[in-house]
């Protein structure tokens, strides 16, 4: 059923199961002392088998499946994605409307390799089983049967035990170099690594088995006890469910009877599979507190399971290109450019020498120096560019003044004998809309390097609890993906192991 | 006002941050508002900086003017030995129940049963009346499972009531039901100005319809202020790079020519711009979106020091001032 991941191969990865990569060109670059993940090795490696993207809710973790699943397909591997719920648009993007519960191949591809990517659905998956575990007549009773149809539509865990169920049936198939699959947005970290087990120790369970063989039971010495029990609870049952559901109940589980055996040793096997070399998993997060409070903990589950952990992915990650720039400084200058917009407006004639008197108050002479350079520098560019251009695109300053909103009266005399005398002082002037849009672009800027320090605090805290963990930033995208080219650019962006700036 | 409010949305919209914000904002002026957790996540702790919540209700939080806020968080095993004691005086056949797995059956695996025994305890608690006649609590907030899962878990009652075919689950099934879908409960979504949960939110809200669950309103939460306007977003594409540079200069930042450091910011600064010119659009689409649900919809702002227990009571007063509560 689930054949052994290769043991040929395992000397190499059982030395180094930690990442398979060596986290050596970027360490030193970063702030923390968390190793940098470098995904391509992992990918590229033929004994990786598995990759597993797990973590909370909302954090992109189908989408990394899929920019993953696409990246190792173009460097040549036979990929195949499992998704569990995606966005619509996210299996658009793989240009597949809807993806059902069988492999499609993903056109568009480059490369000698190949994409395929299927969406679970968990009762067809159950469905399956049943099917392939009964014959034909016990697998439609079971199918007709109410309990069952409620049990595979969705009780807690028959999620998570499907896509493992899933993924042990490609896994024995054999036909993909690489399987990525995305993990169901559980309730808790728990329920993905729990669930299998405990509806295969339900459904093999001691309990199961009073429900449906009371007689045989009762006959033996020594289990009297058990037998008391049981009456009692099948009544206590019988009360609270109505007798009717118990009955449904038992039906089921008589009918199931032969697959039994076969559900524990699924689970047994999938779980084995997952601790196996060959296995990778992924945990996905974003830098909030509680998406990394959780990937914390997925860290130590995954450690206490004895589950090849190979590092964390940290999507959404802010950069600036101008981080020398602090937020307290950008908010002090744009406060300063408002002020003196204040000023220009109190003392309009006096906008140029207002200006001079600000850059000389912050800075030395020589700034001053640059400014009447730069004045200048404006003046060509403002003349090189047709104030109509401008003037079209900007409806509300008059069209020369927008032409050369860097033009400070005294320093234009090329335009100054079509301009009004007045245009400096009239409320759409240039200096002041440049100023105010600079003063915006401080606080916007201001903004980010706050957004960024937060997210460094929470970052860094995760890291002081995990060094060990490998960790790959990807950028954050302003907007969402919606073809493989947006994949692939996520796929750039995992690989290239730290955020591009800004 | 619904005395029943459920707050749902896609997992990372920060809906329990909501569901309390909203717990806080229902309790000012003397009311007393029972938080409930369903998903054993132990957020609202967290969020109120408590230690872990037992299955027991407590206060957390005093609301401005004098209001209470209590929290539980329901534990879906402790609330059917509860209920099993409460109707049938089960003591100590609960634990041999318990020896058996049948109380795993029941609240792991049985379909729906854990889920019965969620929004009945929360139902149970909306009922609840002192001696006097009155309610105990003025409402009940609900940190429910996200957008994905919010019909079914609702609607689960109905499923279970259509299993169990008489019996007291039967009963009780019906009973939360009845309150489900009563004018007593109002779901709410929580939702971000973002492509993917706002298309979340809209098909959540056409099932809750289909389920004949009363939807409340949509909550856009972590909105980022608008610091650049659309004059000032057509103006940053045709600015000239040195006039922004000359204009940094100016307020002390250095050199405006091009290795100056004023001139050194200017790209970066008007990249970041074009960033934000982006995601302002996107927004502005979400928003037409959203504003075609046709439901109370409310905006909450990104907290820029991170969330914590001073935020949430700014969230609290944002959506009393909003008219939430």
């Amino acid at each position: 059923m689930t054949p052994d991941p290769d043991p040929a191969q395992d000397p190499t990865r059982d030395t180094a199961q930690e990442p398979a990569q060596e986290p050596v060109q970027d360490g030193a670059r970063r702030l923390a002392h968390a190793p940098v993940l470098d995904v391509d090795p992992l990918l590229d490696d033929p004994t990786t088998r598995i990759v597993v993207c797990c973590g909370s809710g909302g954090v992109g973790k189908t989408t990394t499946a899929a920019a993953l699943g696409l990246r190792a397909a173009e460097r040549g591997r036979k990929v195949v994605v499992l998704t569990i719920d995606p966005a619509k648009r996210l299996a658009q993007s793989m240009g597949i409307d809807s993806l059902d519960n069988v492999p499609r191949r993903v056109k568009g591809t480059d490369g000698d390799g190949e994409l395929h990517a299927m969406m679970l659905d968990m009762k067809r998956t159950f469905d399956e089983v049943v099917e392939a575990h009964a014959d034909a007549e016990r697998a439609a009773a079971i199918l007709a049967n109410p309990f069952y149809q409620s049990l595979s539509a969705g009780f807690a865990g028959t999620q998570e035990y499907m896509a493992m169920e899933k993924l042990g049936q490609l896994r024995a198939r054999d036909e993909w170099d690489l399987i990525v699959v995305d993990t169901p947005p559980s309730r808790s970290a728990l329920d993905f690594l729990d669930a299998p087990k405990r509806l295969g120790s339900f459904l093999d369970g001691k309990l199961i088995r009073l429900l449906t063989a009371p007689a045989k039971l009762g006959g033996r010495a020594g289990m009297a006890f058990l037998n008391v029990g049981m009456s009692m609870m099948t009544g206590t049952l019988g009360k609270l469910l109505g007798g009717q559901l118990l009955k449904d109940v038992q039906t089921f589980v008589a009918a199931m009877d032969t697959t039994f055996g076969g559900f524990r040793t699924r689970a047994d096997a999938t779980y084995k599979l997952l601790q196996a070399p060959g296995t990778a998993f992924l945990v996905v997060a974003a830098p909030e507190r509680d998406a990394l409070r959780e990937a914390a903990y997925f860290v130590e589950r995954l450690a206490a399971e004895d589950m090849p952990l190979v590092g964390l992915v940290l999507n959404r990650v802010h950069g600036s290109g101008a981080d020398r720039l602090s937020a307290e400084r950008a908010i002090a200058a744009a406060e300063n450019l408002e002020a003196a917009d204040l000023e220009a407006a109190d003392h309009q004639p006096a906008d140029h020498e207002a200006g001079e008197n600000e850059a000389g108050e912050n800075e030395a002479g020589e700034n001053l120096e640059e400014s009447r350079i730069v004045d200048q520098g404006g003046g060509k560019a403002g003349l090189r560019n047709s104030p109509d251009t401008y003037g079209s695109s900007e409806p509300p300053a008059p069209a020369p003044s927008g032409s050369r909103p860097d033009e400070s009266p005294s320093s234009g005399p090329a335009d100054m004998t079509d301009e009004s005398p007045s245009s400096s002082s009239s409320p759409e002037n240039p200096d002041r809309t440049v100023d105010q849009l600079t003063a915006g672009l401080l606080r916007l800027h201001a903004e980010r390097m706050q957004l960024l320090s937060r997210e460094q605090r929470t970052r860094d805290r995760f890291t002081a609890r995990h060094p060990e963990v490998a960790m790959v930033e990807v950028a954050a995208l302003p907007g969402d993906v919606h073809d493989l080219a947006g994949l692939r650019d996520i796929g750039d962006r995992l690989a290239a192991g730290r955020p591009e700036l800004p | 006002m619904s005395r029943l409010q459920v707050v749902s949305g896609k997992g990372g919209t920060g809906k329990t941050t909501v569901a309390a914000a909203l717990a806080l904002a229902l309790a000012t002026e003397g009311k007393r508002t029972l938080l409930v957790e369903v998903e054993g996540r132990q957020g609202i702790a967290q969020l109120f900086e408590t230690e872990a919540l037992p299955y027991e209700e407590r206060k957390i939080a005093v609301a401005p003017g004098g209001g209470e806020v209590h929290a539980l968080a329901i534990d879906p095993e402790l609330a059917l030995l509860d209920y099993l004691q409460m109707f049938y005086k089960l003591g100590g056949a609960g634990r041999a129940l318990k020896k058996l797995g049948a109380i795993d059956f029941a609240t792991t695996v049985a379909p729906g049963l854990r889920d019965v025994l969620l929004t009945g305890k929360a139902c149970e608690a909306v009922r609840r009346k002192d001696r006097a006649g009155r309610f105990i609590y003025d409402y009940v907030v609900m940190d429910a499972p996200p957008t994905g899962r919010i019909t079914r878990f609702l609607n689960v009652n109905d499923e279970v009531a259509g299993l169990a075919k008489i019996g007291p689950i039967h009963n009780q099934a019906q009973a939360v039901m009845r309150v489900l879908k009563s004018k007593e409960t109002a779901v709410h979504l929580v939702t971000l100005l973002e492509e993917m949960p706002v298309q979340e939110t809209a098909d959540g809200i056409a099932e809750l319809r289909a389920a004949r669950l009363p939807v409340g309103r949509v909550i856009v939460n972590m909105v980022r202020p608008e610091v650049l306007d659309a004059a000032d977003l057509e103006l940053v594409r045709t600015v000239p790079r040195t006039a922004v540079a000359q204009a940094l200069s100016g307020a002390g930042l250095g050199g405006a020519r091009r290795g100056g450091k004023a001139g050194q910011l200017v790209d970066p600064l008007l990249a970041q711009a074009a960033e934000y010119a982006e995601r302002y659009a996107l927004e502005h689409e979400q928003r037409a979106v959203l504003a075609e649900l046709d439901l109370p919809r409310h905006e909450l702002p990104l907290l820029a020091e991170g969330m914590d227990l001073a935020g949430l009571y700014e969230l609290a007063t944002e959506l009393r001032e909003q008219g939430m509560s």
